[in-house]
């Protein structure tokens, strides 16, 4: 075990994978001599080549597209999207061809493709390095979605995600890269050094897909969320004083329905978090299950707390953010409903 | 306020949109199309510098003459029983094509694409590849089964969607798949095999393969920006690629001007990327696997990709969905100056004393009991909507397979209502 932050364990997941499987690639765009803008690919040209880790023109489809090519031909590329926000110009390459190669052939050509890319707010990134689109990804047939919230898992998540024979798309929120960021944005920030999840296997070892995470038990109501909201969630609900149980999602396609039902038909109460805009946000489908399978245990209406329907606003970043504010409330009223 | 009157001292702008130079009712006019001769265009060697090729991207590279004799430094020379067989090739693409027209008509399938006056777009190039090469086709692009000795029961298949479906009915037909074939699967969504015949060949240049890869787009997808990804690809890593783009002038009902065709050619886009770019007369066999040939080796020998464009004509419709004298003349087809890729080689071999009209008569009759053999014999697994509504070809329960490797939760819930619901509806 070693302490790791969010980047060094994304970083040692791909080296072990470059290591491991000779079929693995990594492209993307400032990813190869310089190691990404975030660093989460520093020193694996130098180690594996450039033949194997290499800078990309600036043009999203193009990565996807020739990652799919590449797929075709049998390799397992990884390819790092900048920032989610870039990601748009690829979308046709994701949805018509990626996510649909292993039906439309009758599993004749898979697609073992990762598409890494840091989303979500919370740095002041503006409303081209801020977005949280997971949505329009859970809604794609054959695409699966990840998004870790701690560096143990993300690490484990993304040799899960390389050794799929499915297309992943593996949103790293980019506020936690360096720590547990909690909402409390006044405060300084703690680095993961502090947190448990922070101790990582140097080597090989996955965290399952599909599968969510209880990361506090409670009896009082349940919290649906992922990557940086689920510090958030845990921040506000120590804050409030309310005994929640918070669900680390983890995968959001496929969702561990299992893991949901079993806390909310518990608790009775739900409230679901994210970053991204409200409407059609990822969080109206999981509205829609509980009441489907738990309507009967409810106690109260099941709540969200999301991003505005505006686009990510600059300045107004954290009164746009569902940050410990607006999550505490929403807790103090899921307990008053 | 009027735009004009805002700043009178300056000209009134006005918007080009282009029109072709006949639309339905005018004779067909192909006066501004130059067709330089035979012979014309020099041949570098395979490892001359790009650039070499690039005064010739608005020429043409023509072998056959118009007495059909092959001549000048693009000659493949090939011999006779490859001859013999590319016209072959092309004659049941010809074949099969009319059959599953018809077919379509009568009702059997929902959807058909002829390749008619393209033939020798696809069949050259298959010939002038290799067998293991791989091919990222659109969907006008059946002449590379063909001519790689796809079985035509199985093309059938895919075009009923019937039992025999390789591809389990789930693709619009013409829209096959085949790895063992060297035939990427079709997609609907225009250009997005560009890039991914760039990327395979980049991964075979990574594993130190030999193998090259060929990817084809039509005139009106290269506005796509996945034309200029693919080329910005390839151009950067130097893939083993040969890209083609099928010039026929038409994108459904849209003529190429649309696609910038009218200011310059769709091989010079090559001369801004730095690759070479050839310019080839589409419906001459000859010249398109000569050219097909060049680029082949060029990419194999490490020197990178090439950008052809063929230079053809899209003598039928779009697909069974579009009539084409709505928006050209009847008559255009049969007036293109290149003439039909099927006669000219045919004439050529004729030239060489060696081919004739009753010999050729028994060939195409020949093919024609071999199409309505295997139509039979796929007919035998079913056509598209041949029962009831709930009467399916497939197994209404693999609706929900290979979506992913493995059935997660929710479609193996909705798999289970939806076989619930029809229980429910036979009732």
């Amino acid at each position: 075990m070693t302490v790791m932050n969010m980047i060094e364990a994304i970083n040692s997941a791909q080296d072990v994978m470059l290591e491991r499987d000779g079929n693995v690639v990594v492209l993307g765009e400032d990813i190869g001599y310089f190691g990404g803008v975030f660093r989460a690919t520093a020193g694996l040209q130098k180690k594996y080549g450039a033949g194997r880790v290499f800078d990309t023109p600036i043009a999203e489809g193009g990565i996807v597209g020739a990652a799919i090519g590449m797929a075709a031909y049998g390799l397992r590329p990884v390819a790092e999207i900048q920032f989610a926000d870039y990601i748009y110009p690829a979308f046709d390459q994701i949805v018509s061809e990626a996510s649909r190669m292993r039906y439309r052939t009758a599993g004749e050509w898979v697609m073992p493709i990762t598409i890494r890319a840091p989303y979500g707010g919370g740095i002041f990134g503006g409303q081209t390095h801020s977005q949280s689109p997971e949505a329009l990804f859970a809604h794609i047939a054959g695409m699966t979605t990840i998004i870790p919230s701690t560096p143990h898992d993300a690490k484990g998540l993304l040799i899960a995600a390389i050794e799929c024979d499915d297309p992943v798309v593996f949103f790293e929120p980019k506020r936690i890269y360096n720590g547990p960021f909690d909402g409390f944005y006044e405060r300084p920030v703690t680095p993961w050094a502090r947190h448990q999840a922070a101790e990582v296997p140097e080597g090989h070892y996955t965290v399952p897909i599909g599968k969510a995470k209880v990361v506090r038990e409670g009896g009082d109501l349940t919290v649906l969320a992922y990557g940086t909201m689920v510090h958030v969630a845990l921040a506000a609900a120590e804050a409030e004083g309310v005994d929640a149980e918070i669900i680390d999602l983890r995968t959001i396609v496929p969702v561990d329905i299992e893991a949901i039902e079993n806390s909310v038909k518990k608790t009775g109460r739900c409230l679901v978090l994210h970053e991204a805009t409200r409407t059609s946000g990822f969080g109206a489908e999981l509205c829609a299950l509980v009441q489907e399978r738990c309507f009967y245990h409810l106690e109260a209406p099941v709540r969200r707390v999301t991003g505005y329907d505006t686009p990510y606003p600059h300045s107004l970043e954290w009164a746009y953010f569902p940050g410990h504010v607006r999550v505490g409330l929403a807790l103090r009223q899921a307990m008053e409903d | 306020m009027s735009a004009k009157t805002e700043r009178p001292n300056r000209p009134a702008l006005s918007l080009h949109v282009p029109e072709p130079e006949a639309r339905p009712g005018d004779e067909p006019d192909f006066s501004q199309i130059s067709v330089p001769p035979a012979g014309s265009v020099p041949r570098p060697e395979i490892a001359a510098p790009a650039a070499e090729t690039h005064p010739y991207v608005q020429g043409l590279i023509r072998v056959l003459d118009e007495d059909a004799r092959a001549i000048g430094p693009w000659d493949p020379k090939l011999d006779l029983e490859a001859l013999i067989r590319m016209l072959r090739d092309m004659a049941m693409v010809r074949v099969y094509d009319d059959r599953m027209y018809r077919a379509q008509r009568q009702g059997k399938t929902s959807f058909y694409m002829k390749s008619t006056g393209e033939e020798a777009v696809a069949v050259a190039a298959a010939h002038a590849l290799d067998r293991d090469d791989m091919c990222f086709p659109t969907y006008r692009q059946q002449g590379l089964l063909v001519a790689r000795d796809y079985p035509l029961v199985t093309m059938m298949c895919q075009v009923y969607s019937n039992r025999g479906d390789p591809l389990k009915g789930r693709q619009l037909p013409i829209m096959y798949s085949s790895k063992e074939y060297g035939f990427f699967s079709i997609s609907g969504n225009l250009a997005t095999q560009y890039p991914q015949a760039v990327g395979w060949a980049m991964g075979s240049a990574i594993k130190g393969d030999s193998r090259i890869a060929a990817g084809w787009i039509g005139d009106g997808a290269t506005a796509e920006g996945d034309f200029h990804n693919a080329l910005t690809f390839a151009a950067v890593y130097r893939a083993p690629v040969v890209l083609n783009i099928v010039n026929n002038q038409w994108a459904i009902s849209t003529f190429s001007g649309i696609a910038g065709a009218e200011l310059t050619t769709f091989a010079a886009r090559a001369v801004g990327y730095g690759i070479p770019g050839l310019r080839v007369d589409g419906n001459d066999a000859l010249a398109v696997y000569a050219a097909t040939r060049w680029a082949a080796d060029r990419a194999r020998a490490n020197l990178g990709p090439t950008l052809i464009e063929l230079f053809t004509y899209r003598a039928e419709g779009h697909s069974t969905s579009d009539d084409p004298s709505v928006y050209r003349p009847r008559e255009a087809a049969a007036r293109w100056p290149l003439g039909d890729p099927v006669e000219r080689l045919k004439a050529h071999l004729i030239g060489l004393g060696q081919w004739d009209e009753d010999r050729h008569g028994a060939m195409v009759d020949r093919l024609g009991q071999e199409v309505r053999a295997a139509q039979k014999e796929a007919e035998k697994m079913g056509t598209l909507g041949g029962g009831s509504l709930l009467d399916f070809p497939q197994d209404v329960a693999s609706m929900f397979d290979d979506v992913y490797a493995t059935t997660p939760w929710h479609l193996a819930e909705q798999r289970a209502q939806m076989i619930a619901e029809l229980e429910a509806a036979r009732k």
